[in-house]
């Protein structure tokens, strides 16, 4: 008998099982509409012309070697990041109350600041504070917070279906009724899945409630630049709640942003009142680190630090930003003229309203299977589509797969 | 004020203040014994040769790109490591029962591993299980372990003082004294900080216990090859307790033994029964990956799966451990020498008969203390030196030096 036997199998991730059965399928107009990763026109993945040349000076670096990165991660790639973030000319910065912690990817950023929050946040009542996430969002977000030890992970109002917008008032409703002190986990641009983000002035009207409520704001900013194609736009509302005296977290990922996937590329941020507080903060951080990789991969943190300490570099890489910006506003302005040509029923202005690399389409569960079994499209159940997915060659099929679906199934 | 107003400052980490405070230092015959680092004879840090060579060969690739690595990791590196751990001929993987997970670091093989055994061994979420360590042992196993739920984290009997080697006797009616099913972490080869290992006979010994009361066996195997020099013979504890039978987790870190130490390159290695239950356990093993660091950086992983499969670069990177093994052996005979032709007080042959990076040098605190203010020769105040720290050129200033504090300070 094996000491293993009462191991229930665990059901797989569904957007990695979707890319499963995607690879699995041998159609030859197949797409992948599922996971979030760029790819050309040519459906391929691509490394940034600037990170390849990167790699190519770190490789030949000989004043470089493999020891050991601090705890909290390379000095340089962390308060780049966080720059890159707050902006240039951020006082919280100037104030020194900003601090990083370099960690794997976003999701690391979100999980180093859950086990932060769990354990110093909130008085002694800390396992009970509820922690709201965005209904829908990331499929992470509540495993991520559950096993940082948070029992009660809550939806707050945000898609509304009807309309195929931002639930406001339902949002700003769930802001005035949570418990004070609960966490909110919000989408700095570019949320994930539904590509529909607040506008200033609702972004204004949700940090009123939020500081009068004493709620904690923990941003969650994947998409930094990859979203307008511009880095300050796309930060416009961390910038805001800044500027508005907030103590937040930020979680950054550059695995979008710089095609980094696979290096696992990350920063939390942290924004606090004043510095021996950020101080503490971060002693603490350097405790719960310690015990889960002890300290950083030094890699991809070495690149995009380099790229953004160096104007010529940093030039290129928003260069190379916008070039996949670009495309995915390309193909959603495309996909939509499409769908209109076809007179395919419902409005589309939505496809071309969201930004971002996902859009939630509207299809329903029955007309997304329709999509995947006959069509060999492949997107999330949700109905949720990755734009990068789409390309000068597949976006005809799609747009008639699309117009199908919702005039066949219901 | 700030939300962060009574989060506390937390104690640094010991070994790294230890190495702040030697950067510190002006002195000009300063040593730096202290952090597990391996250093040539000039006191520098060392790239591997074949580590530089990968390297070089992977960013020239134009085949790779930087798309998301599995959850469990790179395939390739996990295969390769834990054949290196267990074997090529290995009757326990040739059965598929042997599985792995990519980690960060040998912490975070040990981390999801412990993880893994809170939520599912010994009933589910069994906080209470006791968790048995060496007493000494690496200064983070409690943490991470407390980090990963479980209360109970005990010594078991290792060190003898008096002896200067294995309580043997301590050791065994530790494992016959607690209670079943308990777990012990036990370090495969080059035990840290002491350097004393049991004997092949006493490991029968021990593994005979083990399995009649049923405690889980938890390997930590940090300096495979480092250790003697030989693949095979450090790994000899390890592939033993596999052919009796046992199921186990084995915690490989490859910082060491491939100086990859911030690239954060491991691999749990899981022995099971049987595939069915690998299969589950490893289904587990994704979910929980999936909230710590979603899937693991790729670089170091690429560096090490490329040498281990590649038949000249394998050759070229057991000749590079076995440099760094053997200085460190000459080193630890350059110091009995000395010691014994100064006429030191105290018996010496431990120094030659511990093994790998560190040697628990029997000094007192005080004697500690003197070494490190008087002398600016900083090690751990366990009386732990790093080999790696001495050289041709400041070994006669060490030896002294410890002369003075055992005959000056009591």
């Amino acid at each position: 008998m094996s000491v293993f036997s009462d191991v229930p199998q665990a059901s797989p991730v569904a957007v990695f099982k979707l890319t499963a059965d995607f690879r699995e399928d041998s159609h030859p107009l197949k797409v992948n509409l599922g996971v979030g990763a760029y790819r050309t026109d040519d459906s391929q993945p691509w490394v940034l012309p600037v990170v390849k040349k990167v790699e190519r000076l770190i490789v030949e670096d000989s004043s470089l070697n493999h020891e050991y990165l601090p705890i909290l991660g390379l000095p340089e790639f962390r308060s780049a990041a966080s720059k890159v973030a707050l902006g240039d000319d951020s006082p919280a910065i100037a104030e020194n109350r900003v601090g990083g912690v370099q960690t794997l990817g976003g999701t690391g950023a979100l999980r180093i600041g859950a086990d932060f929050l769990w354990r110093w946040y909130n008085g002694t009542n800390k396992t009970a504070t509820p922690v709201y996430v965005s209904a829908p969002t990331w499929e992470n977000h509540n495993g991520v917070f559950t096993d940082a030890g948070f029992k009660d992970i809550r939806p707050y109002r945000y898609w509304d279906a009807a309309k195929r917008g931002l639930d406001l008032t339902g949002l700003l409703d769930d802001l005035e009724n949570a418990p004070e002190r609960s966490i909110f986990v919000l989408h700095a641009c570019a949320h994930n899945p539904t590509g529909t983000d607040p506008s200033q002035d609702e972004w204004k009207k949700i940090a009123e409630v939020m500081k009068r409520r004493k709620l904690f704001v923990f941003f969650d900013s994947a998409y930094q630049g990859f979203a307008s194609g511009s880095l300050e736009r796309d930060a416009w509302a961390i910038r805001f709640f800044v500027s508005d005296g907030f103590e937040l977290f930020v979680a950054q990922s550059f695995s979008k942003n710089f095609g980094l996937y696979n290096e696992r590329v990350g920063n939390l941020t942290v924004v606090a009142h004043d510095s021996k507080s950020l101080a503490c903060t971060l002693s603490q951080m350097e405790k719960i680190v310690r015990t889960c990789w002890s300290n950083p991969p030094s890699q991809g943190a070495r690149i995009v630090s380099k790229t953004l300490n160096s104007p010529e570099l940093f030039a290129e890489w928003k260069g190379n930003v916008k070039t996949m910006a670009d495309r995915v506003l390309l193909m959603r302005d495309q996909l939509k003229t499409k769908l209109q040509a076809l007179g395919t029923p419902g409005t589309w202005e939505h496809i071309t309203q969201q930004i971002g690399m996902f859009s939630f389409t509207g299809l329903n569960p029955k007309q997304v299977e329709y999509m995947i079994k006959q069509k060999h499209v492949y997107l999330m159940a949700s109905g949720r589509i990755n734009m990068c997915g789409l390309t000068t060659k597949n976006i005809d099929y799609v747009a008639q797969s699309i117009h199908e679906a919702v005039t066949k199934v219901q | 004020m700030s939300i962060f107003c009574k989060v506390p400052q937390a104690a640094p980490v010991a070994v790294f203040k230890l190495t702040q405070d030697f950067t510190k230092d002006q002195f000009p015959t300063k040593v730096n014994l202290g952090v597990g680092a391996y250093r040539t004879d000039e006191g520098q840090t060392w790239v591997l040769p074949v580590v530089k060579r990968a390297e070089k060969i992977i960013v020239s690739d134009d085949r790779l790109n930087h798309e998301y690595l599995p959850i469990l990791g790179l395939p390739e590196f996990r295969s390769s490591v834990s054949r290196i751990a267990l074997g090529d001929d290995s009757p326990a993987i040739q059965e598929n029962r042997v599985g792995a997970v990519q980690c960060l670091g040998g912490t975070g093989a040990l981390r999801i591993g412990a993880e893994f055994l809170r939520c599912f061994y010994n009933g589910n979420n069994n906080t209470k299980t006791p968790i048995y360590v060496s007493a000494p042992t690496w200064e983070n196993h409690g943490a991470v372990f407390t980090s990963a739920g479980f209360q109970d984290i005990r010594p078991y009997k290792y060190w003898d003082a008096q002896t200067r080697g294995l309580d043997f006797v301590g050791f065994l009616s530790d494992l016959e004294s607690c209670p079943e099913r308990s777990i012990f972490v036990l370090h495969a080869c080059a035990h840290n900080p002491t350097g004393t290992d049991p004997t092949q006979d006493q490991w029968k010994q021990i593994a005979q216990v083990m399995m009649r009361r049923k405690l889980f066996v938890f390997f930590d195997f940090a300096y495979q090859g480092f250790a003697s020099g030989n693949l095979e013979n450090d790994a000899w504890a390890l592939r033993y307790f596999v052919s009796r039978g046992f199921e186990l987790f084995c915690a490989q870190s490859f910082s060491k033994n491939f100086g990859l130490y911030n690239e954060r390159v491991g691999n749990l290695t899981i022995v099971s029964r049987d595939t069915d239950n690998l299969k589950r356990v490893l289904s587990q093993m994704e979910m929980i990956v999936r909230t710590t660091w979603s899937n693991p950086p790729s670089q170091g992983a690429r560096v090490v799966a490329l040498t281990l499969t590649s038949p000249e670069l394998f050759s070229e990177w057991k000749d590079n451990v076995k440099t760094m093994a053997d200085r460190i052996l000459l080193m630890r005979s350059q110091l009995k020498a000395k010691l014994q032709a100064l006429g030191t007080p105290g018996t010496w042959d431990h120094i030659t008969e511990q093994i790998g990076m560190f040697s628990f040098t029997g000094l007192n605190p005080k004697q500690v203390e003197y070494l490190v203010k008087e002398k600016h020769i900083y090690l751990m105040s366990s009386g732990r030196i790093n080999m790696c720290g001495l050289t041709t050129k400041n070994i006669d200033y060490v030896a002294e030096s410890i002369h003075e504090a055992v005959t000056v300070v009591q």
